[in-house]
């Protein structure tokens, strides 16, 4: 009876493309957008992960890494006499505005680390070689800064130079780095020629980056990092979630994606719902003479639960399929920014499971209090 | 055997039927009382309202009165539970219906063999079953057809065929030829006749159509929820028509 309860689904096909329709952009909404705030939220911690230490140091005021308040450089030194640091080293890092040869102004993440260690470099080079930031005036661009600078009609290549704050600066190496939430390229430079490229400040310090020594747990020594007024300390997995939590809390974004999913599991909701119940109930007739020659409440239930599950799952199936094809497209071209992991899954397939239990529910209070007696009428 | 020395079947005393409550009333059945025996056809007739198809519904089990006793092959179908009827319906009841109630989407051969499906028969048995009363109704050659592709003549033998595949005791027809012209009414009723009509099962038929009512081994006239009188074949003159 249920392979022939998948058939009465099949055969009225206007219904079930309908069906099929509505789950598959229900599941395809909510997943591709759900995506695209993962990926949005992932870029606002894209320094973290550019820059990959153990422990992060700064202001005891900053909120999220993509926020900065100076603080002063002997400040590294306290951070080194704390027990269970095996180094710390300070970073650099700004916005500020590079100077192209045409004129024109391009905004740049400037990275300065620490020129003895090269801690916090690129971890993925594509031209020239990290020792060369020592070099006179050496920065070291990333992929996107040649997107950027040649949408301005510049090819940027090794040997090239522009300026950052009326100072020279020239092209070393070019390297990968993860795009940030804020768009602009990252420029590497060491941490004195960062100072020198930024504006006079009497505080300069961004960050100090600091590993534990081996065997001392992390979160012990951000703690203990942390005991020292005007300094917070964070391990790289606490700082990223601090960040994500910021920017869920304090800006829109959130809410932008959020109505969208919601509107998604509405929309999936309101037609696949309908078009059940209208599904069951021009099929009630049939049903309750399927009652009326013996079928139980219960086989009549499993037949509308394997109806209603049978094209949520196909549904889901599609609408995260399409979402991967629409991933794999934009992964490559790197924008919208899109990231889907298991979790969003498990919440769309949640909400399909949802729906169809809804579907079910109304289509099968309409079976059960059908009379099979009706049949006569 | 057909006649009084024939085993009965149906046998209500009694029944009533009353829906809605308070002046909403409608007393459907008041206090009917009819027999049907084994190997004959009996036709239940009467006119528009007059409780007929409520009458129907309650000794096939798929409508309980209100009081009364309905004794279907000796099983009190009044002091059945909601599951004990519907596994009576399903094991002794067969049905045709006057809009046939043919699954669209299902072929003639999976609407057939739904009632042995239903009994927890193999997929193979039940289609095997369905497809030999099929053919014996002349639809072997059209077994992948669906409904939609069928005259409603065809679509009624695909009924019949439906109603006696799991071979019940008690075969219910409602209106059997209302759907259909005297021709092929007649066609129906031969075969009904010729297939159902055995010593130890029971056809009862509610008809309006005066056409057939030749078939009947003995016609029960209902009026205003009462049985008021029981006929012989040949001898009913309609009266409401």
């Amino acid at each position: 009876m249920l392979r022939l309860a998948l058939k009465m689904l099949y055969g009225d096909v206007a219904k079930f493309v309908m069906l099929l329709g509505g789950l598959t952009f229900c599941a395809l909404l909510m997943t591709q957008q759900s995506g695209v705030f993962c990926g949005l939220m992932l870029w606002t911690t894209s320094t973290l992960r550019n820059i990959k230490v153990p422990i992060w140091v700064c202001d005891a005021k900053v909120e999220q890494v993509n926020e900065v308040v100076p603080m002063r450089d002997i400040e590294v030194n306290r951070v080194r006499s704390v027990e269970g640091v095996d180094w710390a080293v300070p970073l650099y890092w700004g916005i500020i505005q590079a100077r192209l040869r045409d004129g024109s102004f391009q905004g740049v993440q400037l990275t300065g680390i620490d020129s003895a260690t090269m801690v916090g470099r690129p971890a993925r080079m594509t031209a020239g070689n990290v020792d060369d930031l020592r070099l006179p005036n050496a920065v070291i661009v990333d992929q996107i800064a040649i997107k950027k600078f040649k949408r301005k009609g510049i090819d940027l290549h090794i040997g090239d130079t522009f300026e950052i704050n009326d100072k020279e600066a020239r092209v070393v190496g070019i390297c990968y780095a993860e795009q940030s939430f804020l768009g602009q390229p990252y420029i590497y430079t060491t941490y004195e020629r960062a100072l020198e490229y930024s504006p006079p400040q009497r505080k300069r310090l961004s960050f100090i980056l600091v590993k534990p020594k081996d065997g001392v747990p992390p979160e012990e020594v951000a703690r203990r990092i942390g005991g020292i007024p005007g300094l917070a300390a964070f391990t790289d997995e606490e700082f990223t979630n601090r960040t994500i939590d910021w920017y869920i809390k304090y800006t829109g974004i959130p809410i932008s994606f959020g109505t969208v999913v919601i509107l998604g599991a509405l929309v999936g909701i309101a037609i696949a719902g309908q078009t059940f119940f209208l599904f069951v109930h021009e099929n009630v007739r049939h049903l309750a003479a399927l009652k009326a020659m013996g079928a139980s409440n219960t086989l009549l239930a499993e037949m509308v639960f394997l109806q209603a599950f049978t094209v949520g799952t196909m549904g889901y199936g599609l609408g995260t399929g399409l979402t991967a094809i629409f991933g794999n497209i934009f992964l490559k071209t790197g924008e919208p920014p899109f990231f889907l992991p298991w979790q969003v899954l498990a919440f769309a397939g949640s909400i399909i499971v949802f729906i169809c239990l809804f579907s079910a529910a109304i289509g099968l209070l309409k079976v059960i209090r059908a009379e099979p007696a009706i049949v006569f009428r | 055997m057909t006649g009084k020395d024939s085993q009965p079947a149906v046998s209500t005393r009694g029944v009533t039927k009353t829906f809605g409550r308070g002046d909403n009333a409608v007393r459907a059945l008041k206090g009917v009382d009819f027999e049907a025996r084994c190997g004959e056809m009996t036709m239940i007739v009467g006119p528009s309202g007059c409780g007929k198809t409520t009458f129907l519904s309650v000794i096939c089990g798929t409508m309980k009165a209100d009081s009364g006793s309905v004794d279907v092959f000796g099983t009190d179908l009044v002091h059945l539970s909601g599951g004990k009827l519907t596994e009576f319906r399903g094991v002794n009841v067969g049905f045709i219906f006057q809009q046939f109630n043919l699954i669209p989407t299902w072929n003639i051969l999976e609407n057939a063999s739904i009632p042995l499906l239903l009994q927890g028969r193999s997929r193979r048995e039940a289609e095997g079953a369905a497809a030999k009363l099929l053919t014996e109704v002349g639809l072997g050659n059209r077994l992948d057809a669906h409904p939609r592709q069928l005259s409603g003549g065809q679509q009624q033998r695909v009924a019949i065929a439906r109603a006696l595949v799991h071979e019940p005791r008690l075969l219910i027809c409602d209106e059997p030829t209302a759907s259909l012209d005297a021709a092929t009414g007649h066609k129906v009723l031969e075969l009904l006749k010729a297939s159902a009509c055995r010593e130890d099962r029971a056809v009862i038929v509610v008809t309006h159509d005066s056409r057939i009512f030749h078939f009947a081994d003995r016609i029960a006239e209902m009026e205003d929820g009462i049985v008021k009188g029981v006929h012989g074949a040949g001898e009913y003159k309609p009266q409401y028509v």
